[in-house]
């Protein structure tokens, strides 16, 4: 069983270097990149009529539209360089689902950037990175 | 597109100079507009032994389905809770639309002006004891919505591009060929005309009428700049597509629901020693003679009349909100909806009701313990105020003073968050009639913006008549519809009940 290591990836540069990170270690020892792309979504937002109508429509969009650009970009580098790696691509919030997509396929480790949000709301609402270290199963790497 | 957006405020200042002109021709439109359509009002809103009819209707309605589904709405309330928390919800399913926010749609429909003035009125008329009737009959009302929302999910066309249509009029088409039943078109076609009629009257013009009026008395702006405003805020979010504008709203009217009942819960605590005889004067007022016009009867008429009208069960709109939710169960939706008339009627009616009652807007003659009347054969208030918003305002004014303008800014963005709603539900059933593509869509939306002016700026008392009559002849038709399609929605009830208990449906928290 090679080790897999969860990366949160939005396409940010701090996420990109989280995942050169990762790409390192999996290099090294083996291992499988599991590359986590979360859209933020709440259960508990209100929407127009006309949203709802639509939303199975757009929701259809946003996840082959996200799913076109990583195979694209980020998968095919990767798999240029013979790294193993799966998609995985969630609505919800973002901590929560590294914490449960960790726990799915067993990862050692969860990897993400440390600068996804701006300081303002990383201090008012609290930081992914911040929620993770109260929260993960398993550790977790935060890459500057 | 762009031509639209140039061509509105040219329209509208061409109006400028015509707008007292614009209110004798108000006047004609309104006489005219009576002697044409007048029979049909007085047929909706006719009197059977002094009880409007189609107030009886709906209540009698909401008795035959509570029985027929055993009392489905107190059994199922827990389950309820349970969906709408997202409990039963497949993580799978993310990002598709939730209970919640099904529920919280159909509400911001929903809870409005009906839930402020329309209240007032009826505690003004029927006393305290037309709370207890109005709670009755909010609680039967829950029976109502679940089976005509079970029903819409049931029989909405899903299209290729993911988008969905629902609402009575596919369900009235589909359920009736499915039971091999005549004039399925011909019903959901009327549904339809009425439905049309019925968003630009009550869930429009209504809306603006009374969203002007109340700015006009608070902050004095003239009615019709109220009313352009409105028109091009409604223009620029349903035709610009302008969201973000619905995105704050809808976000604000929620909080602002919430801070309205915290308010209310908080003068009723602070008037802690009074509830007990408050509660004692909604019992009073329902079972004695108060001293109201019509006795006992005038109270249950009253409360039957303000939950009917405010939680529109039966009338055959929630369906369409409901319908676009993503699940397998469609009675789901149906379990989900029956919270509505609960948290629209059995808690921001009465909320408002006690209110009014405690603060002792209603006087009393001390001697009698009668309501004193006023000349129109309504109660007496302690602030004189006669209209609904105003008696509200008195109320929540006596204990707090900014009240009255808080009360104002609500009542504009409920009104507002109606009438949005309100146009999607105009929009499906005019997509219904004259088929789905961007001139039918562009046409109904231009028309509708067009009314939210005219609304504001008239005291079309005809006219709004009319539309309020549009609007309950929907809940004629649906509800003739549901009386043939109840044993469908039986069916999906007794299969999903018995799924539950032996735990093939999965709970995911």
């Amino acid at each position: 069983m090679s080790d897999k290591f969860v990366v949160g990836y939005d396409g940010s540069v701090s996420a990109r270097r989280a995942l050169e990170f990762a790409v390192e270690r999996a290099k090294v020892q083996g291992g499988t990149i599991v590359l986590a792309h979360v859209l933020e979504w709440s259960p508990y937002s209100f929407l127009t009529p006309t949203e709802l109508e639509e939303r199975h429509k757009r929701r259809r969009e946003e996840m082959a539209r996200a799913e076109e650009a990583l195979t694209s970009t980020v998968v095919a580098e990767l798999k240029e360089a013979g790294v193993p790696v799966k998609v995985v691509i969630r609505y919800g919030s973002i901590a929560d689902l590294l914490c449960k997509i960790a726990s799915e396929v067993g990862a050692v480790q969860i990897v993400i950037g440390r600068e996804g949000q701006s300081a303002l709301e990383a201090r008012i609402f609290g930081s992914v990175a911040g929620a993770l270290v109260q929260a993960a199963p398993v550790p977790c790497t935060i890459v500057p | 597109m762009q031509r639209i957006y140039f061509t509105l405020p040219a329209a509208a200042l061409a109006l400028l100079p015509g707008v007292a002109q614009a209110q004798a021709l108000g006047d004609r439109i309104d006489s005219i507009f009576a002697a044409s359509t007048g029979w049909f009002v007085n047929l909706i809103f006719a009197s059977v032994w002094g009880v409007p009819w189609i107030v009886g209707w709906l209540v009698i309605a909401a008795v035959v389905f509570t029985l027929y589904f055993g009392f489905i709405q107190f059994r199922a309330f827990r389950h309820s809770i349970e969906l709408v928390r997202g409990d039963y919800s497949d993580p799978n399913d993310a990002g598709e639309v939730s209970h919640f926010q099904a529920l919280a749609t159909a509400l911001s429909g929903t809870v409005g002006l009906g839930n402020i003035a329309g209240v007032a009125v009826a505690v003004s008329i029927g006393g305290a004891g037309a709370t207890f009737w109005m709670i009755l009959a909010g609680l039967l009302g829950m029976a109502t919505k679940f089976t005509e929302c079970t029903l819409g999910v049931k029989y909405r066309n899903e299209y290729e591009d993911g988008t969905v249509s629902g609402g009575p009029m596919y369900y009235i088409k589909k359920g009736f060929a499915e039971r091999g039943l005549p004039l399925g078109g011909f019903m959901a076609v009327m549904f339809s005309i009425f439905c049309v009629l019925g968003a630009l009257g009550g869930g429009n013009m209504f809306q603006a009428n009374q969203a002007a009026s109340q700015v006009e008395a608070v902050v004095g702006i003239p009615t019709w700049v109220t009313g352009l405003t409105l028109a091009v805020v409604v223009f620029v979010v349903i035709v610009g597509g302008i969201k973000s504008i619905a995105r704050v709203t809808e976000k604000v009217v929620p909080f602002m629901g919430i801070g309205y009942v915290l308010v209310a819960i908080l003068i009723i605590l602070m008037n802690a020693n009074m509830i007990l005889w408050a509660v004692g004067e909604i019992f009073r007022g329902a079972f004695t003679d108060s001293g109201i016009v019509g006795g006992i009867v005038g109270a249950i008429i009253q409360g039957f009349r303000r939950a009917a009208f405010s939680n529109e069960a039966g009338i055959g709109s929630a369906p369409i909100a409901h319908s676009a939710v993503r699940t397998k169960e469609p009675i789901t939706e149906g379990f989900v909806s029956l919270l509505e008339p609960f948290i629209d009627t059995v808690v921001i009616c009465t909320m408002t009701s006690l209110v009014i009652i405690i603060t002792q807007q209603l006087l009393i003659d001390a001697e009698t313990g009668r309501y004193i009347l006023n000349d129109a054969g309504r109660i007496a208030t302690a602030s004189g105020a006669t209209d609904g918003v105003p008696i509200t305002s008195a109320a929540f004014g006596s204990v707090f003073g900014w009240a009255p303008y808080a009360l104002a800014i609500a009542v504009i963005l409920f009104a507002f968050s109606t009438m949005i709603t309100w146009s999607y539900y105009g929009l499906k059933a005019w997509t219904y009639m004259f088929g789905e593509g961007r001139n039918q869509e562009l046409s109904f939306k231009l028309i509708f913006c067009v009314f939210v002016f005219i609304g504001a700026v008239s005291s079309l008392g005809a006219v709004l008549d009319f539309s309020d009559a549009a609007l309950f002849a929907m809940g004629v038709v649906n509800i003739i519809a549901l009386y043939f399609l109840m044993p469908i929605v039986k069916r999906e009830l007794n299969s999903y009940l018995a799924r539950l208990r032996s735990g093939e449906i999965r709970k995911y928290n």
